[in-house]
């Protein structure tokens, strides 16, 4: 084997070793470095991986020389490389953002403890999206998990720490659902391997404990995915986080938990099973729908930015569990592409609250009035980003609400195209009231104006930002990959 | 129950009683870590929490029926979903019938070693496992990072939290010798009969607890300093992950044991005894940690 065959394995094993190696140096500086590259070096395996997967088909590796089922299987398909990539991708910009953040926000003493966690969490997305073991990727979201609840906790504001521990006390109910869920499974079929299952599942599909394992696997991510009205962990967890850590999350742990969704509902179980037989679609649809009209609802209201967004991410979650829930080619794709954008547009959006964060120390409505003129350039990001968040023409952002209208509009379901309408109007609204408070409104008097980011906050905000914008004019690229891994996951493997 | 230190004896039964019940159905791998995880060091663990955070529960602001709805109707799904599962033991099941019997007939001649859960767990399935360590490590790192750069506080040698007892102290010094000596057995003898490194690392570790607990707080901690804990777990992680990269170095996949050696069995021994070892030293490393941050918080004021 060449290196190029040790590409699946690369991408998640660098992270995943690296975290230790910066305990062990125990030096901010160095940890700092460590992250860094350890994300690149793995953001590079992972964009060598996708072009390999593009190109000709799913990779699988054998971990231990073990063939599957026996030993575990890492099995990349075109779908684990998208979601693979914009993982690593958001994780190498955060990192990049991180140094001056973490040292404004993080005790000394513990910024390399402080890395070492960040990159479990990214380690143990990337590798979700990477296994084809079921009870491996059990072990990853439990790597990932428990990193980051420790990380929300060490938020400067002192309801960090009740905020991590209803995270932890909701994720632990979901984690354990899961669990239960992979043991149905197995004691029905007796092998761990999702290709395996997903063979051995149809013959015995019309039992009560495939059903109940179907059930409590399909609850457990929907906590994870802070799926309305399983979302309760969500705001709190990412208003009192630090703000890498919010960036991080915000921009990958759910966008997992939908790939986890899509792995289990429609290549474990089978669509037809999870969105004919059991009436999970529906179920979906509804919930969906609903997420999307109470979260931005509720984001309307709110007073501290970084939780108006969080809300924000709550419903945009809802837009994508429409998108499945629709059980269409269309619909999974918009899904898909919806998940890759929404990443792009809440990364941006969480690393410019960052930057506000270091001058400001707090991201409440009434700190962002004046920002216009005293922070231009990472104003003009939130504003590029919040664009492509509503939906505008020329943003990434509208790219996937549009395929997910006409997947919609394929099913003649006009209320809902409607829903999604008023969704984005509800995102004007919010994010109006943002750039609203920051272009019109004059600070207090003796406030201490603040000055711009320095660059190195600016730089991988401004990545983002520009990612906005170039996935909304060049599409090709983008929306062509979503609608292959759609159709791969549904028609089956090639 | 609003007494913690009921709850947290009533969770040290409850996991006995499990472990009972694991060793029951032959599980005697899975008993061993519960009795030594479950039952001994979380006992200890809670108990060491208590210190700090009182032996009363303050009544809880929100009523319990949507916990106790939540809770019955999962226990109510789990029933559902046992209704027709195949009876326990039932030869024809699908557990028995499929990858099991596989490591049942190869692991032998594979491996060279009889305990076949050992082979499972640190070669057929070794991502996992070195998966399972990593989440231990990060559990260590999680309580590093909310108690830690406060805790750690000047060891007070011969002073204890439960006062002078002649006759604990006496039965524990004969006792951790052969504690510590046990561990070290279980360490290198996972292989041929129950246990490895998880259950070794959990028992020396308990051996220094019991150790700090009767002979004064803080003693432990001149024997392992605190500060080289982190470093030590990540040792182990690395000892486990430089063994699985290794392989990379000879154009073999992750974890694949056979470069170790020029047969492939002896190679698959001495990878499994690796890594093991690196399990140990990061799970002793981890649990002896927790405690030291549990116990030592208390004393700076």
């Amino acid at each position: 084997m060449n290196l190029g065959d040790h590409l699946p394995l690369l991408a998640i094993i660098l992270p995943l070793l690296a975290a230790p190696v910066c305990v062990l140096i125990g030096r901010a500086g160095a940890a700092w470095l460590i992250a860094l590259t350890s994300s690149v070096l793995s953001l590079a395996a992972a964009a060598a991986l996708l072009q390999g997967v593009v190109q000709e088909r799913t990779v699988s590796y054998q971990l231990g020389g073990w063939a599957p089922p026996w030993g575990i299987e890492l099995r990349v398909d075109l779908l684990g490389a998208y979601v693979l990539l914009i993982v690593c991708a958001m994780a190498a910009m955060v990192m990049a953002y991180a140094r001056r953040s973490v040292i404004r926000e993080v005790e000394a003493a513990l910024i390399p403890a402080f890395y070492a966690a960040l990159l479990l969490v990214f380690a143990g997305l990337a590798g979700i999206t990477v296994t084809g073991d079921a009870f491996n990727l059990f072990v990853f979201l439990e790597i990932s998990s428990l990193a980051s609840y420790a990380l929300i906790s060490m938020g400067r504001d002192r309801r960090a720490v009740s905020a991590a521990f209803q995270y932890l006390v909701m994720g632990s109910i979901g984690a354990t659902f899961i669990l239960i869920g992979i043991g149905f499974l197995y004691l029905m079929t007796g092998t761990l391997n999702m290709q395996d299952l997903a063979q051995r599942l149809p013959a015995v599909s019309d039992t009560r404990t495939v059903r109940a394992g179907f059930a409590f696997l399909t609850v457990g991510i929907g906590l994870k995915l802070a799926l309305f009205p399983l979302h309760l962990w969500l705001p709190n967890a990412y208003a009192y986080a630090p703000s890498v850590v919010s960036a991080l999350l915000a921009a990958t742990a759910t966008k997992v938990a939908v790939y986890a969704l899509l792995r289990f509902i429609i290549d474990v179980f089978g669509a037809d099973f999870s969105l004919g037989d059991m009436p999970l679609n529906l179920l979906l649809i509804l919930l969906g729908s609903l997420g999307i009209l109470v979260a931005s609802l509720v984001a309307v209201y709110q007073d501290n930015v970084k939780r108006m967004l969080a809300y924000s991410s709550v419903a945009q979650v809802g837009y994508m569990v429409l998108g499945i829930g629709l059980a269409s080619a269309a619909g999974v794709s918009a899904a898909i592409l919806h998940l890759f954008n929404h990443a792009l547009m809440k990364g941006a959006l969480f690393l410019a609250l960052g930057a506000v964060a270091y001058q400001m120390g707090r991201v409440r409505l009434k700190d962002f009035a004046g920002l216009g003129r005293s922070m231009p350039w990472t104003m003009a990001a939130i504003v590029v980003s919040g664009l492509s968040l509503i939906g505008v023409p020329g943003t990434a952002g509208f790219i996937s609400k549009w395929y997910l209208v006409l997947a919609i509009l394929e099913q003649d379901l006009w209320p809902l195209a409607m829903l999604v309408l008023v969704g984005s109007i509800l995102a004007l609204l919010y994010m109006g009231r943002l750039v609203e408070a920051a272009y019109f409104q004059h600070p207090e008097k003796n406030t201490v104006v603040p000055r711009e980011a320095p660059l190195s906050l600016l730089l991988p905000l401004w990545v983002l930002a520009t990612a906005n914008l170039y996935f909304g004019l060049f599409t090709d690229l983008n929306v062509g990959i979503a609608q292959q891994a759609s159709s791969q996951l549904l028609e089956g493997r090639p | 129950m609003r007494d913690l230190f009921a709850v947290a004896m009533m969770f040290g039964i409850y996991s006995l009683l499990t472990a009972a019940l694991f060793m029951d159905l032959d599980a005697a791998d899975v008993a061993f870590t519960e009795a030594a995880v479950g039952a001994g060091v979380t006992t200890i663990l809670l108990l060491s929490s208590l210190r700090l955070t009182g032996r009363w529960e303050r009544r809880p602001k929100h009523s319990p029926l949507l916990p106790l709805l939540v809770v019955g109707v999962t226990g109510a799904a789990l029933v559902y979903g046992t209704l027709d599962m195949p009876h326990l033991g039932d030869p024809q099941a699908p557990v028995h019938q499929h990858v099991a019997p596989h490591y049942i007939e190869n692991a032998p001649q594979e491996m060279g070693i009889p305990n076949i859960v050992t082979a499972v767990l640190a070669s057929y399935r070794g991502f996992d496992t070195l998966g399972e360590t990593l989440v231990i490590f990060t559990a260590g790192l999680s309580v590093f990072l909310l108690l830690g750069s406060r805790a750690g506080g000047r060891p007070r040698p011969g002073k204890t939290a439960i006062g002078e007892q002649p006759v604990l102290r006496l039965v524990v010094k004969v006792l951790i010798p052969f504690i510590l000596l046990f561990a070290l057995y279980v360490q290198l003898h996972g292989e041929y009969g129950a246990g490895g490194g998880f259950q070794a690392g959990v028992i020396f570790a308990t051996g220094m607890v019991l150790y700090d607990l009767v002979f004064g707080e803080g003693d432990a901690r001149l024997v392992v300093p605190a500060r080289w804990l982190p470093r030590l777990a990540a040792f182990g992680i690395l000892v486990y992950g430089s063994v699985g990269l290794y392989a990379l170095l000879h154009g073999r996949p992750f974890l694949d044991y056979t470069v170790l050696a020029e047969d492939p069995m002896v190679g698959r021994h001495l990878g499994i005894l690796l890594v093991e070892l690196g399990i140990g030293i990061c799970v002793f490393a981890v649990v002896l940690s927790i405690f030291y941050a549990l116990s030592g918080r208390r004393r700076q004021p």
